[in-house]
Order: C-alpha cells, then structure tokens, then sequence
C-alpha cells in the first residue's frame, strides 16, 4: 500500500480495496517501526488521524468523497495546526500548541487528506540539512550517515521512505526543491503568493512559499490543487484563479523551448550531476523539445543577496518571540530586558542566531543602504534576467543542487559552506518563480534532482513537463533499501 | 568585512539576544565570513535599479471596517507563560 501513489490511493479507496482508516494505521505503524532510524517526525498524532480517517471513510461511503479524501500525509511542522503541538524545530515553540490551523491545513483537511503527524525540520526553516532542528537530525533513507537536506528534510525522508505517500513543505531558498532532490522525491515551490501564508510560520516574508512534496508530479498537481488558493487573510495571496493541474499533465512536449543556463551548466559542476542533468534534458529532447542556451548573468549574485535579505526579514519576524504571549520564557527574569534576552537565547539555536544578528546589522543604521536596499537591486536585477531569458524559452532547467546527500557534521563551522548548497535554487525565491525538482539519474547510489524552473504562475506547466519525463522513465520510482 | 566582538554586543542587544564571550568570539568570526560572502555584491553597478521589495505587482488590499473575528481570549491566553484576569504578565516595566 505505501508504494502507492496518490492517485492510485484515491483509485483504490474509491473501489472499496481498503479503507482510509487501514490505509492511516499502514502509515502510522509503519512511522513506529521505521521512523526511529530517520527522525523525520517530531509530532505524530495518532488518534486525531484515525478520527478523520474515520470520518473520510463515512463520506467515501456516503458517495461525498474527492480526489484526496481518506488519503494520509503529514504537515512540515512550520504549519500550524490547531490543538496540535507546532514547534517549528525549535525550542522556542516546543510548548506551543497551535489554537488554530494555517490556511494550508485547512484545505486539505478541507479536502478530506488524514494528518498522520507533523514533520521534523531546520529550526524556524533555516537551514540546507535538517540539522539544526531542537529534536535533533533527520536521515537520509538513502544513507542514514547522510542528511536528507534542508529545511523540509522531515517531509522528504517521510516520502521518501514511504511513511506518507505526500507531506507539504515550504521553500524560502531552497527548502522544498534541495531536500526532494537529496532524498530522491518530487518536490514543487509555487509561484510566491500562490498558497496562503496565513498560519505558516514566518521566515523571510517575501520568499516564503508553501508547497506539495511527493513521489510524482501527478501527485504534486493533485496536493497542489487542494492547497492552492487566494486567501484574504494573506494579504500576499494572488487574486488569481487556480487552474486544474492534472487537465494539462499529458500534453506532449515537442516544440517545447527548454532554456539551460550556461552560468550553472560551467566546467565546474560536478560531472556526477552534470551527466545526470543532461539525461534528463535528453528525455526531453527525445520527445521533441528544443534546447536553447539562456544566460542569468546575475545568478551568482543570488546568494550574497539572500543572505542579506531573508535575514534581515527573519530578524523582523523572530522579533514576536520575546517570551512573552506564546512559546519559551525563562525563569525568573528579573526585568524586561532580562526576560527578552534570556527567553530568546535559550529559545533559539546558533544558526538562527547567526541570521537574526546578520539581519539586525543589515538594518540597522548607517548600514540599510549598503546591504538591504543593494540586496533588494540585486534582486531586481536577477528578476530582469529571468525575464530576459523566459523571452526565449518556455522553461528554465539546471541542477537542483551542486552535489548529492552530504555527510551529517560535513558542514561543521562552516556556515557559508552550507549556504552555497542553495546556489541553483536560490535566484528563483529572489524572482517569485515557480519551480520543481524531480529525480533524475542517480550518482554513487545517491539521488540527484533535476530542476524545472517556469515563468510566474506556470505551475501547470512545471507539472507537465515533469510529468513526461516521469511517464518515459523510472528515476522516480527508486526505492531506498530497507523502506 | 571584519566584526569585532565590540560590534558583535551592539548587535546582539539590538536583537535582544544574549551572548557570552565565547559565543561573541565565534560569532565574530562567523559573521564576518558571512558578510565577506555578502561583500560580493558590492562589485556590481546597481545605481538607478529600483529596489525590489516583493516578486509580484500588487497593492495592499484593504476590506471593510467590519469585526470578522470572534473573541477567543481564553483559547489565546492558554499559551501565555503567566497570564492572569486576561491579561498577559511580565516583569514591571515602570518604576
């Protein structure tokens, strides 16, 4: 059953083969005896998922059911789910239980979907590498020595290994797209303003995004389809109709203009994830696509300016959690000041630190212009390339990272190190694009994730074209040992 | 762009965040390897590029000034760390 996709679940539960609450105690049992070599869940909610996979099964048996409905998935745990502890990763909301649920969870709650939990990942979403969360690391399924990347690394191992056939991340620079590439999974980061923001804990404001992870690209348009959406209390929120991602899945791909940046196909890209891009781009050419060379000669420019950026915007919203209405709160503070400083630095680990105090000196005075306001043209200039490239080609495609799933501790001191694992991911959160990452040939035994990047609200497109490659090919279908 | 622990302080009481010495020494030097990363923006031309502050092009939307939320206090306060009579408590503030 957990080899299953979505749509074969819904085909499934349709035909009465097995009921939504079998399908949710597969899933939970199989989270209790795997789960242990992977860490990939910090909340697993038991019997809240069999009361609404009790619930799926009267409305599948009352002729009400959807596409979606009794089908089990878990919820990265940036969500926020009411009566449900939402931690973020962190220590700082380890006590916090949500009075309400984000926008997100309500759709597909709405939509019938069973909570089976809420997954592990960075703290407050910073991160390439599901290391730096409170409840400690999660693994690779493919190599429990390895991580599974960042921040939505919960949510990728749980698909990957097959301890929920679809999980919801989100992506601020990288943290759908490079975990669903290190873990072997298909992971889409929407069109900025697509899904609502409400109830999903901020990082970086104007980056953040919301998005389906799972094991094809008719599974992300069917999750996709469920979480997208204007929402008025996202004020964020694309008034914008959403389109049926599943009517434009099959269109063939001939004639299709598929754009391969030269600035990230250069000499030195590995040639493990160089050849493994190429066979994708391949397929593609295989079904009548053409390649064209485009440029994004301010690509390079994307990290310096994210990590500017997403800071500062992190060190405005991490500003909420001063020990006072909600989450940690030291002991005994002596006064105000005391109480901040202490609540938040018990509450918060180093590298969420390390991005509150660069985004503090971002803004602050006699810096702003230096920093923000140059990140912020820096951006606009990445945006024009993107423009510029989209006049001469239908999609982008590059790699989705520059090497496969890296030791556990291989990053150690080195916090830069870790921030150029986002280098082919990060121009597309500067620009608002969508983009999705989907299995391409495996290197050494380890996935590799191959990159999609379309114009702004081009998500059917996206999921088109990954669909093809999908259909003519089993790189999505690997399977880690032992799950 | 080198940090001393002098601005490393500054910094950190501005975040509210508390640092002891050895976290300043090591936040000196990771911070200052972080804004080396971030120095290489400086070498591109950028005057007369309009900042960009948000990928898509939209207003702020308003709506009528009407009550849509219902009053949940007591659901809210009940991840207060000391709240009482429905309020939220902390240190004195006013002397």
């Amino acid at each position: 059953m957990h080899h299953k996709t979505l749509a074969e679940l819904s085909a499934g539960l349709a035909a009465g083969e097995f009921s939504s609450v079998e399908l949710t105690s597969h899933f939970l049992e199989r989270i209790d005896t795997l789960d242990a070599r992977l860490n990939s869940f910090i909340s697993v909610t038991r019997e809240l998922a069999l009361e609404q996979a009790r619930a799926a099964d009267e409305r599948i048996a009352a002729g009400e059911a959807g596409a979606l409905t009794g089908i089990p998935m878990a919820h990265k745990d940036i969500f926020c789910t009411r009566g449900v502890r939402t931690s973020c990763g962190s220590r700082m909301l380890d006590n916090f239980t949500s009075p309400y649920d984000a926008t997100v969870v309500s759709k597909l709650a709405d939509a019938g979907m069973v909570m089976l939990g809420k997954t592990n990942m960075d703290e407050f979403a910073m991160g390439s590498s599901n290391e730096t969360s409170h409840y400690g690391p999660v693994r690779n399924p493919w190599d429990v020595e390895r991580v599974p990347g960042g921040s939505s690394g919960g949510s990728a191992a749980a698909v990957a290994a097959r301890l929920a056939p679809a999980t919801t991340g989100t992506d601020t620079g990288g943290s759908i797209r490079q975990p669903a590439a290190l873990t072997g999974v298909t992971g889409l980061k929407p069109t900025y303003g697509r899904c609502s923001r409400y109830g999903m804990i901020a990082f970086a404001s104007s980056l953040d995004q919301a998005g389906p992870m799972t094991r094809t690209a008719e599974d992300a348009a069917l999750m996709l389809g469920a979480m997208a959406g204007f929402d008025a209390r996202d004020s964020t929120s694309a008034e914008r109709p959403v389109e049926d991602y599943l009517a434009a899945l099959n269109q063939p791909v001939s004639g299709l203009r598929v754009g391969v940046v030269r600035e990230f196909m250069h000499g030195e890209l590995d040639p493990g994830i160089a050849a493994s891009v190429e066979a994708a781009i391949a397929e593609l050419q295989r079904q009548g696509a053409e390649v064209v060379e485009v440029s994004l000669p301010n690509a390079h420019l994307s990290v310096p300016a994210y990590y500017v950026v997403a800071p500062a915007e992190c060190s405005s919203n991490l500003s909420r959690f001063d020990g006072v209405r909600f989450g940690h709160r030291c002991e005994d503070p002596k006064d105000l000041e005391d109480l901040y400083k202490r609540s938040r630095s018990e509450g918060f680990g180093p590298e969420v630190k390390r991005r509150i105090m660069i985004g503090t000196y971002a803004l602050s005075a006699g810096y702003y212009d230096a920093y923000y306001l140059k990140a912020q043209q820096i951006r606009q200039l990445i945006a024009g390339d993107f423009r510029g490239a989209f006049a001469e080609c239908d999609v982008i495609v590059a790699p989705t990272t520059p090497g496969t799933a890296f030791p556990l501790g291989d990053k150690g001191d080195d916090p830069v190190s870790m921030y150029l694992q986002d280098i082919f991911t990060i121009a597309v959160n500067l620009a608002g694009l969508p983009a999705i990452s989907i299995p391409a040939p495996a290197v050494n035994g380890l996935p590799v994730g191959f990159q999609i990047i379309g114009d702004q609200f081009q998500e059917g497109r996206l999921l088109n074209v990954a669909h093809r490659i999908q259909q003519a090919t089993d790189w999505h279908q690997q399977v880690p040992q032992g799950f | 762009m080198s940090l001393q622990p002098d601005d490393v302080s500054k910094i950190a009481h501005l975040a509210r965040l508390a640092i002891t010495p050895e976290e300043g020494e090591s936040l000196s030097r990771e911070l200052s390897s972080i804004l080396d990363l971030v120095a290489q923006m400086t070498a591109v031309e950028t005057s007369g590029i309009e900042p960009m502050a948000h990928p898509l092009e939209m207003q702020q939307r308003l709506r009528p000034d009407e009550v849509t939320e219902t009053d949940q206090r007591e659901l809210y306060l009940g991840n207060a760390p000391q709240a009482e009579a429905g309020l939220f408590l902390v240190p004195k503030v006013i002397e």
